[in-house]
């Protein structure tokens, strides 16, 4: 059951605006040294940070279009008919969402690296700090598109509510690109696992609250 | 009240709904069976549609108890199919969950040319025939019909009512919310009123 939602999930993103969020992700790698001129030491200092950004950004682009349709279209009320739990929805969205950019991120993540003069050995903790936080964005975002799913302008309210949300991913995934690292990369993981895990079940109290 | 239990497929007791604050319908209690239909009637707002969502157990009644016994169907004003596959796959994907079959459902709504159409271009009537085809697939024993004749056309009304009649036939059973008079034989009625009135079979 799970599968077959996250293939419906999948081929809706293939269907249309797949390449939205990278193409923003690589943009805004393209857009920063124009901004801040082309002084390599820096743009190798601050490209981390500016990589974590557009990554985030990247998630919340398709926020609106990831609960809202199915309920406004009555899905998720077909499903729970046919005995598909809130939290099960909310779990095939999140693996869904992450699979339509999480994976698509971490390869713009070699040309953006290459644009922002990381070295490789930062572009590989880079790859290391995105697979362990995706899925922490992408837990971040299906809760926040189920919050908000009924309402009104719900794009710029999700926006406000979950870029603060996900400053301790923003903070740990760029700890984890500094010189003497720590334990960033493992603060990122606490992070995101904990997000992943009550990510279904809070998605899935605020799709049962039904008008 | 006699054959309820084990052969009843539905039964409410006392039950009422309440809407953003207000009571739509107080004390409707009845049971359906296998074959059973039930026509549900009265005034706009009245709460056919919120019965419907109660029983398919997607509202919690306000008092009573709803008992449900077999798989439910529910077709109402949501489409719930992918606006932008065409039709045999958006219904496919809730065939494939219900273990149904799609081509026998369109051909008996006479919608089987359609099937490559995307959903997003269909007319508000293949619609409607499309939700009704995804009901049939759905192989539910009981069927929840909100409004199933608006928009239908002349030729399809009789497709509608066959296809009740067939479901009937194999042992289902159905619960229609309409203003329409649908050639459905032996059918109980319930007409839903406001509260402090008794609805009544």
């Amino acid at each position: 059951m799970l599968f077959t939602l996250i293939r419906r999930d999948v081929a809706l993103w293939l269907g249309g605006g797949a390449w939205l969020p990278l193409a923003f992700f690589l943009l805004v790698a393209m857009l920063y040294p124009f901004g801040v001129g082309p002084d390599g030491a820096l743009l190798a200092r601050t490209g981390g940070g500016i990589i974590w950004i557009a990554a985030l950004l990247a998630a919340l682009l398709p926020i609106d279009r990831l609960i809202a349709p199915d309920r406004d279209a009555g899905v998720i009320d077909q499903l729970s008919i046919r005995g598909v739990s809130e939290e099960g929805v909310a779990s095939a969205k999140l693996i869904a969402h992450w699979l339509s950019f999480g994976p698509l991120l971490m390869i713009a993540a070699v040309p953006a690296a290459a644009l922002l003069r990381l070295s490789g050995d930062t572009l590989a903790r880079l790859e290391l700090g995105l697979l362990i936080g995706t899925p922490g964005l992408a837990a971040l975002g299906v809760l926040v598109a189920s919050l908000t799913a009924g309402l009104r302008r719900s794009g710029a309210l999700a926006g406000l509510l979950m870029l603060p949300l996900a400053i301790p991913l923003l903070i740990f995934g760029a700890g984890s690109l500094a010189p003497v690292p720590g334990s960033a990369l493992k603060l990122l993981a606490a992070t995101s696992l904990f997000l992943v895990a009550i990510a279904p079940f809070a998605a899935g109290a605020a799709l049962r609250v039904r008008d | 009240m006699d054959g309820a239990g084990q052969s009843s497929l539905l039964e409410l007791e006392g039950v009422a709904c309440e809407r953003g604050g207000r009571l739509l319908f107080t004390q409707v209690s009845f049971t359906l069976g296998a074959g059973d239909a039930l026509v549900l009637t009265g005034p706009n707002g009245v709460g056919k549609s919120s019965l419907l969502r109660l029983i398919a157990g997607l509202l919690d009644p306000f008092r009573g108890t709803v008992a449900l016994n077999a798989h439910v169907a529910l077709a109402n004003e949501d489409v719930s199919l992918d606006r932008d596959m065409p039709l045999a796959r958006a219904l496919d994907f809730w065939a494939s969950i219900d273990g149904g079959k799609v081509f026998p459902a369109l051909d008996a709504l006479g919608i089987t040319h359609l099937a490559s159409i995307p959903v997003r271009m269909l007319s508000t009537g293949q619609r409607k025939r499309a939700v009704l085809a995804r009901t049939i697939a759905s192989n539910a024993p009981l069927w929840l019909l909100d409004e199933p004749g608006n928009g239908l056309d002349t030729q399809a009304l009789p497709l509608l009512e066959s296809a009740i009649a067939k479901h009937r036939a194999g042992g289902g059973a159905v619960i229609v919310a309409t203003h329409q008079s649908l050639e459905i034989p032996g059918t109980k009625s319930l007409v839903l009123a406001r509260p402090f009135q008794h609805g009544e079979i």
